[in-house]
């Protein structure tokens, strides 16, 4: 299982990293790795606010359909509009060209509530 | 089973060949409009016997529960007794319409009000409606009915409904269609709902919970009657999921134990046909808090006479008409020969068939929630590095099995939903089974046969992703 150190995790597998002002986010790669083949993703409209635990998309791949949660609550600034046609980005890349969304943190202080990578490894790597 | 590859009618044609020999016009030839004209219109030129042999082949390709066993999870794919067919087609059934209104139609009448009282009383309930035509529009009308019920009493906060993760799979796009929140409870270490995390959940923005029992892991809600205290405590209802109701029928009736609201799949319990044909039955029952509030109309009786009503603040028409009339013919006819304790001997023997598949196998596929399975149970393909429950579900294929749902629960890392039902003798099991632990033989010794699995179909191992990513969904020459 790779994990991004600079990342901070969410217990349903989504990860948060700090892109200046903004938190970008994607699926960690225990996440990919256990969903196989991603072949669709479901974007949230841009400017759309949502909190904290909700969800702001679904990730299909050939297994499964799963929902998507916010690990901070925000407003969504940007989508990866490259997955739309070939979202195996998300396999090959999950921490980098596989993002999913960037967005403004309403509460930047819930960061702090977030895994660290080491939790979030010790974590998944149970399941 | 015909297993030559078929070819598709498109590499059949021939230019000008043709099936059908039109009459000359009786009425004056007109040109059609300019622009909707076209040069090339790409549909195959066949002969007659060429078309006619084409899809006689692909029919021989049908893989039924009638050719083979078919262990489909949360399914219920059970054989069809022809009585069933044969009661079906008798005249008075197959020629009634609806719109002969109730004096000419009192034997139709009867059978669906006498239908609804036996469905009601093996439910535990007060009253059914036989409107919705599947299983999912069952859960939408049940849905539909806890909404009115909080509605009709000025209740608007409402908006979430709790839906366990061993739930069917359906139940959340319920919620959407019914513009209602999910929120997902987690199951215990036990495989039952979480009872803390549900009480934690529960709140005055909470209008039910929707619960299979048993579960997608085939197992027995041990707590339903607290988790229905707690719900209704909280001033919400509960819906019953009534896909597993093959575990239970004679044994357990849901609406003793705080359902106020259930669906029932006539096209698994109650033996209706299955599958791609249908069409399927997802009548629901009601208890005291929602009778009235039932989908319409419904068959009543008055002096004597048989009729169609509206519950009184029912929630209105789901189907034209009453339902599928003749999938209904089909239960009542299965439930008339089962009798009550032929009702409780099915789901005895779906249990023991479960139990003595799962006893068979499971050293060997291991369980995540390991106590007694009810009618199904969900076992894990992981248990050799680099062979997925995918390799053997393909490989299973090639024994001649219909492999089991797969992937589901997600709860289950790589999940093998196994549901063998009454229907199946002590041999199919056996050999069942025996090609489940000669397939896990194979993942250590030739894992490569299962990697490139099914051999002995028409088409090997189709590429999923790709069909995903990029479907080609027209003949392309």
């Amino acid at each position: 299982m790779k994990i991004d150190a600079a990342a901070r995790y969410r217990s349903s597998h989504e990860w948060a990293r700090k892109e200046g002002s903004l938190i970008v986010t994607g699926i960690s790669d225990h996440a990919q790795e256990s969903l196989g083949d991603i072949v669709f993703v479901e974007f949230p409209e841009v400017g759309k606010t949502l909190k904290q635990g909700e969800t702001f998309g679904v990730i299909e791949s050939v297994k499964a359909a799963s929902d998507l949660y916010m690990p901070m609550g925000g407003k969504i600034a940007a989508v990866n509009e490259a997955l739309g046609g070939d979202p195996s980005a998300v396999n090959k890349d999950c921490y980098g060209a596989g993002w999913l969304i960037k967005f403004e943190p309403t509460n930047p202080s819930e960061w702090d509530g977030l895994l660290s990578a080491g939790d979030y490894e010790k974590e998944a790597a149970a399941h | 089973m015909n297993l030559r590859p078929e070819p598709l009618a498109y590499e059949l044609s021939a230019p000008g060949r043709c099936g059908a020999a039109l009459p000359e016009p009786d009425v004056p030839e007109t040109a059609l409009p300019e622009g909707l004209l076209r040069d090339d219109l790409p549909l195959p030129e066949i002969d007659e016997l060429t078309a006619v042999r084409h899809f006689t082949r692909l029919s021989q390709k049908n893989y039924s529960i009638d050719t083979e066993f078919y262990p489909l999870g949360s399914c219920t794919m059970k054989y069809n007794p022809k009585a069933n067919e044969a009661a079906a087609s008798l005249p008075g059934w197959r020629t009634t319409h609806p719109l002969a209104g109730a004096e000419f139609s009192q034997g139709a009448l009867e059978l669906m009000y006498r239908l609804q009282a036996m469905l009601v009383e093996i439910g535990g309930f007060k009253a059914a409606s036989l409107q919705p035509a599947a299983g999912a529009h069952g859960e939408l009308a049940g849905v539909l009915m806890i909404r009115k019920w909080h509605r009709d009493r000025g209740d608007l906060k409402r908006v979430k409904m709790l839906i366990p993760d061993s739930a069917h799979g359906t139940n959340p796009a319920t919620c959407s269609m019914v513009g209602f929140e999910t929120v997902t409870i987690p199951s215990d270490a036990d495989g039952g709902v979480d009872l803390a995390a549900l009480a934690a959940a529960l709140d005055d923005t909470v209008a039910g919970i929707m619960i299979t029992n048993p579960s997608t892991l085939g197992l027995f809600e041990r707590n339903i009657e607290k988790i229905a205290k707690l719900v209704h405590d909280a001033g919400g209802l509960v819906y019953g999921d009534g896909a597993n109701l093959n575990a239970i029928t004679g044994i357990f009736r849901p609406g003793d134990a705080g359902i106020d609201v259930m669906h029932f799949n006539l096209h698994k319990t109650f033996s209706t046909p299955h599958g791609g044909g249908g069409p399927g039955s997802g009548m629901v029952a009601a208890g005291e808090r929602l009778a009235d509030y039932l989908p319409g109309p419904i068959a009543v009786k008055k002096d004597g006479r048989f009729d169609m009503a509206m519950p009184k603040a029912g929630i209105g028409r789901l189907k034209a008409f009453h339902g599928n009339f003749g999938v209904l013919v089909r239960a009542y006819t299965y439930i008339r020969m089962l009798g009550a304790p032929g009702l409780r001997r099915l789901a005895e023997t779906a249990v023991l068939n479960a139990n003595y598949l799962k006893a068979k196998v499971e050293k060997v596929y291991p369980l995540k929630y390991g106590r007694g399975c009810m009618h199904e149970f969900v076992a894990m393909g992981n248990f050799v590095e680099g062979v997925h429950t995918l390799d053997i579900a393909k490989r299973l294929i090639d024994y001649g099995f219909h492999p089991p749902t797969i992937y589901f629960p997600l709860i289950v890392p790589e999940a093998l939903m196994i549901e063998p039902t009454e229907t199946e003798t002590r041999e199919t099991l056996d050999a069942f089974a025996d090609a489940l632990l000669k397939i896990a033989e194979e993942a250590r010794t030739e894992p490569e046969l299962l990697h490139s699995a099914p051999h002995v179909t028409p088409v090997g191992r189709l590429d999923e992703v790709a069909a995903a990513r990029c479907p080609i969904l027209c003949y392309r020459g």
